[in-house]
Formats: C-alpha cells, structure tokens, sequence
C-alpha cells in the first residue's frame, strides 16, 4: 500500500512537468509532421517560459495587483508564449525551407538563440521590477487552478492522478485530441503527412509545399512555447528560474520518438516521462545516484527506439523525408 | 479530325547552369495517339515532358494546349490542363493506402474515401486493370504501385498521360498487360506520351515516334514506317551495328563454384534456397528472374554481403580452391578475388552523390600505397579515361555525380567496376536507364573482359539483351534456380516461362 501511495504521488506530481512536456512534445510532432526537424524546441520552450510569465506580469503592474482578472492574465500568458514560439517556428522556416539552410544546424542554433534570448528578456525584466519576476499570489493560484471537482479527486488511485490537475493538464488533452482528429481524420491533415512523407508526391499532387511547412512550423513552435509558459507558471511557481527549465524542451525531442509521432501517444509518455524525471525525490532507493534517475527518460527512449526500428514497423517510422529540405528543381 | 491536337510545344528551351538541356525544341501531342519519345541518356526526354508536368519551366518557348497558349507554373496548373504524368520514380506516400495516395493534392474532394473506392473501381473496370483502394503501398509490387499512379492520373481527368520509361521494372507480362491499358486508354481518345528505351516496344506500341538528341528535336516519324536500326540511326546520329558480337573463348574453366547457397533475411524469409551453378572464365552468365527473385541476394552473398545460412562458394585459382563463405568482404578482396559489383541502387550503395568522378573512383583504392595523404593522380587518370570512353557528360571530372543525368551517373559506376579488371565481374542492372548506344558500349565492354578471361555474371532485365550477350542463362523464381540454359539456343518464351515457374511446367501465375 505504501508503494502504491508512493507511485501515486508520483504520478499525480509528474502530472504538471509533464503537461510542459506535453504541449513541447504536440508541438515538435506537428513540425516533424511537416518533415520539419526542428531541434530548436528547448530555445522555443524556454521563450515561451519567460514571454508566458512577463506578459501577465506587466498586465499586472498596468492595473494594479488586486485589479488583474485571471482569466485575461492566462489568456495573455498562452497569447504570448504561443506568439514568440510562432515567431522562432516561422524564423526556423524561413532559414530552413525559403533560404534552404541545414535543419540540425538551423534547430542547434534556434536553442542557443532562443536561450539566449530568454535569459536576456528575463534579466531585463528582474532589474526592472527589482528582486524575482513573479505574480501576485492570487494569480499564481489562478495559474495553478485543479479545476477538477473534489468527488473526483477523491477516486482511489486515478483520481488523485488525472483529476487532481490544474487546468493547462486538459487543456493539454484537448489539444492532443483536436492534433489527433486534424493528422487522422481531415484533408488537411492527410496532405500534411504526405509533405512530410514524400515531398515530391506532395508537390506532383499540387500541395503547396512551403505553405504546409511553414503553417505547421510556426503553429508547433507556439504550442512548444506554450509548454515552457506552463512549465514557468505552474512547476516553477510563476517565478522566472533561469536554469530550471534546461533538458525539457530535448526531453520533449526524444518524447515525439518515443511517441512514434503520435498525438495521443504523447498524453501518457508524457507524464510518464515526467514521472521518470522527478522519481529521485519520490521513489529513493539507497545508493542509487540521482544522476542514474536522471537519465532515464532517455534510456527509456534509445529502448523504445532499438524495438521500434527491430520491429521495423513501417507505420511507426518518422516521417520518411523528416530533416531534408525540399527543392524542386533537385532531385 | 483538326482539333486532335492537344498539346502543342514551340521553342522550348531549358538550361541548367551551363548545360543546356532541351534546345528549341518543337513538338506535337495528339490525341487518340501514342507518341513514343525516344533518344539517349541526357537528351532531355525527361527534362521536356517535366515542363509540361510544370516541375521545370522553361527558359523560353511557348507551350499550346488545344491552339491557346498556356503557362504551366506548378503541378497543379499541369492537372488543371489534364496533364498527367507518371514518374519513373514513383511519386507515391509508402505509408498511406491506395485511396489516400489517390485524393492527395485534389481540392474539390471531401475525405470520403467511400465514394473514392467507387470512383477508382469504376476507373479500373473501364481501362481493365484492378487495385484494392485499401491497401498499404509499402504492401504492393513495383507493377502495383504504377497501377496506382495511373488511376491516381486518371482520376484527376487527365486526357494527356505521360509515362516516364514504365516498362523498366516490369515482367514482359506486366508489360503486355500495361500495354493493354494504354491501347484502351488511346481507344478513349486520350493523348498518350512514352519514354523509353526499348526499341522493341516503342515499335510494338506506338503510333508515332518523336527523336530528341542531345537537346534538340530531330524528327518525328510514324512507326509504321520505322525500323529499329533507322530509330537508332536517328537517336545516335550516325549509323550504329544493333548486333552484339558474342566471341567464343577458348580456355573455358570453372572458376566460381557454387552449391546449395541458401540465405534468409532477417524477417525470416528464404531469399536463397539451395542455388548451385558454376560461373566459367572466358563465359557470360546471365541471371533472369522477375524484380526481387534472390538477385540482388545472389550478389551480395558472393560478395560477403549478406550472411550466408547454408551452401558453399568456391573460387578456383589454378588448382586451389577457396572457400568464400565465411570470410569478410575485404579478406573476400585480400585472397586475390577481385569481384566488381555494380549495385542496384546505384547512388545509393555505388558512388558518392556530391563527390566528383575522381573522388568516386578513389573509393575503389583508398587501400592503395602507405601515405598518409591519397594519391589524386591514378583516380584521376582512371576518371578522365571513363569520362573519355563511355561519353560521359559532364563539365568536369570533379563535378558532382548527383547533379548528372541517371544514364551518366550509370556510366561512372559500370567504369569504375570494369576498370578494375577483377578475374570474377559481378554485374547488376548493368544498363538500367542506359541508353542504346551507352549500353552496347557496355556490353562490349563486358564482351572484352570475357575475352581477357573473366567469368562474369550479368544481372539483366531485358530478355533479349540477356539472349545476345550472355553463353548461359541461369533463370532465378523466388530464390531457386529454376533452370539453366544455352543462350544460344533458348527463346525468349521458354526463359519468360522459367521466371513464372520453377521448371518452367506450371501456368504462369504472378
């Protein structure tokens, strides 16, 4: 009983890092979808970190403390974090696919930029406002909200795991399920994956190329950022940490391998991911070092990797043209 | 009938840097029609017909479609026109099913993929040829898939159909059976274009054939009228022998002695099953079989490429024997086997795409010489002497191979490997994509190091090239020798038989 209370806890806490991951993993799937590999989604998440917390935080300080609305505070939060990730996807595109420059070196040089950038912004406004960039308390619990009602909560096991959340945990699956429904069931959809797949197929057929790459690009980018803004607001307690949200945005990389490039896959791996990342202060086990627990994740990854590419499943490989830029005049 | 016209090219001229591809260039499609575009590797058959599939533009020069001038800025423009065409690499998404490959791209369609399966049966019915809509193309065969991106044109409402050498990868039965179709299709008063190769079909299919050489338009004449050897006059520009000289050699011994090889791929699957055979000096051997019969497993166990289950690979020097099986490819090299091996794919496993010729004939002897630095002089020799026999086109010998045409890529390859001189020459799809005048080079070239006294095993696809060139011809059916036979005695029709069936004594099933 007392292991299961343990795991329980455990769960129902890697509930919030893993909505981070979560939307940072959605995000990148829909990029790769487009045969986009944009390795810049730790820049864009820690973007989105910062530009998530100093948007409601200047809403703040515009109207006064006791005057701020919550609701216009989040909007405002996941406007902003969406808008500087859409910004990055749409700079990643324009160097990758207009300009035709490498991925992997475009996507390595998004995360130095966008860190950069990030730790800039959020310095500059610590010497503003003087002292931690943060919100007032009430905001903070609004952020923060388990919106869940409490005879929910209160289901043995699962209750404590899927209803004890706040709100950004079914925001986050909602989204998954809408990515799911948009890659699946419309057309849309089905020509993203054939960009993705076979760009020539695609462009033969009449699909606009570039315009699927950058619109999925720039869309993945916001909904990374938005990932990094929830990590800010909810795990990190509305307080800009500069270092705390270092390894997520390649955590979430290796999720959308993990995930087989697949939306709903993506709820579960990634709580279980985040689980696997803060089990050294739930689950201790004598002599076991904190560095060993902290590779998991991506011990986990490189296994599900070795079996999937064994199994050699065609519908479970990347999307085939994933990292190769796309000219038409040659091949 | 004067609005048999449908497409209509003045002018057309098309430059790639400095090489200038198509050279104004006039033709004319008409439907109810098959044209046959016919000439040599890098006389721009492809690049033209991609003009009017709008993956080129022009330089300069007008396009007509039914007597009004068109632009066709991008694929879509070419659908909107009715022109469909079909590439030589297949444009299909391996991991989506036949009916979403088919949809791909159309703007009007809803995701219904019911009234899809409908539309695409009722098409197959008209024209006589059956898919499943469901089913997965990475599921299908080479003849399937093409299937799939004639309906996939069709479907559209193309009236003007441009197939890109379909015949490349197909069983004399899958081409008759394509042809078939095409017959219908031009019944159906659509305009119908091919590129090919193969003389024999262009005679056996065509109502008109249209000649490009070296970019320019040449001619056009009706097949009825044609020969193969006034064809090839016109392609190559001079007058050409159609003949392949076949020598005797008169120290015939064996040299590679293969027994009871059977290897199996890592999902289980017998690729080989107990194949015995001798290869001679002096002699060669052809293998046929239909795509994926254990060739190209064939090659790569002699070669130390693939692991090897059973059986045993004897190569003869004088009087000692050598067992191959077991051993590495570079020990394979090291006991004085040299084996050339041209394979299948040819920029995928035979050369490097953005190296020049020299760099790509330097992977052959990087071993060579105890420097630390290469020695650029020999690989470049080798490079400007391949670049001077086989007519490579090419501006430069560092040029980088995967910006040439197919046919010279093809070229750089088979040059390499014969360069060598290697006792055992291993050969597969030797001529794919060559044209006529660069694959007679290659026979000779073959023909002449069977005469210095190698044993040489030729992986070919055309039956007749396989009957003249070849002493023997061993007939691989799904892994197992189905039989071994005297070229010099043999019929296309006994051979066709052997590859259906092992033995050749069942019905002919694909």
């Amino acid at each position: 009983m007392n292991i299961l209370n343990s795991f329980v806890l455990l769960f129902a806490a890697a509930g919030a890092y893993g909505t981070a991951l979560m939307f940072g993993t959605m995000g990148e799937i829909l990029t790769e979808k487009s045969g986009n590999l944009n390795l810049g989604v730790e820049g864009i998440m820690y973007m989105g970190g910062i530009f998530g917390l100093i948007a409601p935080n200047l809403y703040e300080s515009a109207v006064g403390e006791g005057n701020a609305n919550p609701f216009v505070a989040i909007l405002l939060a996941i406007i902003a974090a969406f808008a500087v990730g859409a910004l990055a996807g749409a700079l990643f595109s324009f160097i990758t696919v207009t300009l035709r420059a490498n991925q992997n070196v475009t996507g390595l040089a998004m995360t130095t930029f966008g860190t950069g950038v990030a730790k800039f912004a959020g310095e500059l406004r610590r010497l503003k406002v003087g002292g931690y960039v943060t919100l007032s308390n009430r905001l903070k619990f609004a952020f923060d909200k388990h919106i869940m009602p409490d005879f929910l909560k209160k289901i043995p096991v699962i209750g404590k795991i899927l209803f004890d959340q706040s709100e950004f945990f079914y925001l986050a699956i909602i989204v998954a399920i809408l990515l799911h429904l948009f890659l699946t069931k419309t057309k849309t959809g089905l020509y993203l994956r054939a960009v993705g797949e076979s760009p020539v197929t695609a462009d033969a057929a009449g699909i606009d190329i570039t315009k699927y790459k950058y619109l999925a690009t720039i869309v993945g980018g916001g909904i990374s950022a938005i990932g990094g803004m929830v990590y800010t607001m909810t795990t990190a307690g509305c307080v800009w940490i500069e270092a705390s949200l270092a390894g997520t945005g390649w955590l979430a990389v290796a999720l959308v391998i993990f995930c087989t490039w697949r939306p709903l896959k993506s709820t579960w791996s990634s709580v279980l991911f985040g689980a696997l990342m803060i089990m050294y202060l739930r689950i201790i086990i004598k002599g076991f070092p904190i560095e060993l627990y902290k590779i998991l994740p991506y011990v986990v990854t490189i296994i599900v990797l070795v079996i999937t590419s064994m199994r050699n499943i065609r519908d479970k490989q990347p999307p085939a043209s994933l990292g190769v830029n796309y000219f038409r005049e040659d091949r | 009938m004067q609005t048999n016209c449908a497409i209509e090219l003045r002018n057309i001229r098309k430059t790639f840097g400095s090489i200038v591809a198509n050279d104004e260039i006039n033709l004319q499609i008409n439907r109810g029609e098959i044209l046959c575009l016919l000439g040599e590797n890098g006389s721009g058959k492809t690049t033209l017909m991609n003009m009017l599939s709008g993956i080129y533009q022009p330089d300069s020069g007008e396009i007509f479609k039914d007597g009004r001038q068109v632009a066709i800025r991008s694929p879509k423009d070419a659908y909107a026109l009715g022109i469909g065409m079909i590439h030589q690499h297949y444009h299909l998404v391996d991991v989506f099913t036949a009916a979403q490959n088919i949809i791909l791209g159309l703007e009007n369609e809803k995701m219904d993929l019911g009234a899809v399966n409908g539309k695409v049966k009722e098409i197959c019915d008209r024209y006589g040829f059956n898919v499943d809509p469901k089913k997965k193309i990475y599921d299908m065969s080479v003849s399937q898939k093409q299937t799939i991106e004639i309906v996939k044109v069709l479907y559209r409402g193309s009236e003007i159909l441009i197939l890109d050498e379909p015949t490349a990868v197909l069983t004399p039965q899958e081409t008759e059976k394509l042809f078939a179709v095409l017959r219908n299709m031009k019944e159906d008063n659509k305009a119908i274009v091919l590129i090919t190769h193969k003389l024999a079909e262009v005679l056996a299919v065509s109502d008109k054939v249209a000649i490009l050489r070296k970019g320019k338009y040449i001619g056009t004449v009706e097949t009825k009228d044609a020969t193969a050897q006034s064809l090839t006059d016109m392609m190559v520009g001079r007058a050409v022998t159609l003949n392949i000289d076949r020598p005797i050699y008169n120290d015939v011994h064996d040299k590679l002695v293969i027994e009871g090889l059977t290897v199996v791929d890592n999902e289980g699957i017998t690729k080989l099953d107990n194949v015995s055979f001798t290869a001679r000096t002096g002699e060669i051997l052809g293998v046929a079989g239909i795509a994926g019969s254990g060739q190209k497993e064939l090659l790569e166990s002699i070669t130390g490429l693939y692991p090897i289950k059973g059986g045993s690979i004897k190569f003869i020097d004088g009087l000692t024997q050598i067992e191959l099986v077991g051993k590495t490819p570079m020990q394979i090299r090291q006991v004085g086997v040299g084996m050339g091996f041209v394979p299948e794919d040819r920029l995928g496993m035979g050369l490097v795409g953005s190296m020049g010729m020299t760099g790509n004939m330097m992977l052959r002897s990087w071993r060579n010489g105890k420097s630390i630095f290469f020695n650029k002089k020999t690989p470049e020799g080798l490079a400007n002497k391949v670049w001077q026999d086989l007519e490579v086109v090419t501006p430069s010998t560092d040029f980088p191979v995967r910006r040439m045409s197919g046919g010279n890529i093809q070229k750089v390859l088979v040059g390499r490997e014969i360069a060598s001189k290697p006792p055992v020459l291993l050969t597969a799809y030797a001529v794919r994509g060559l044209d006529i005048n660069t694959s007679y080079a290659i026979y000779n070239l073959l023909t002449e190091q069977k005469m210095h006294g190698a044993a040489v095993l030729y992986v070919g696809e055309e039956l007749d090239v396989l009957l003249q060139l070849c002493d023997r011809i061993l007939v691989l059916c799904g892994g197992k020798v189905s039989g071994i036979v005297d070229a010099r005695t043999t019929t296309k029709d006994q051979i066709g038989l052997l590859m259906t069936s092992v033995g050749g004594n069942e019905g002919g099933e694909e």
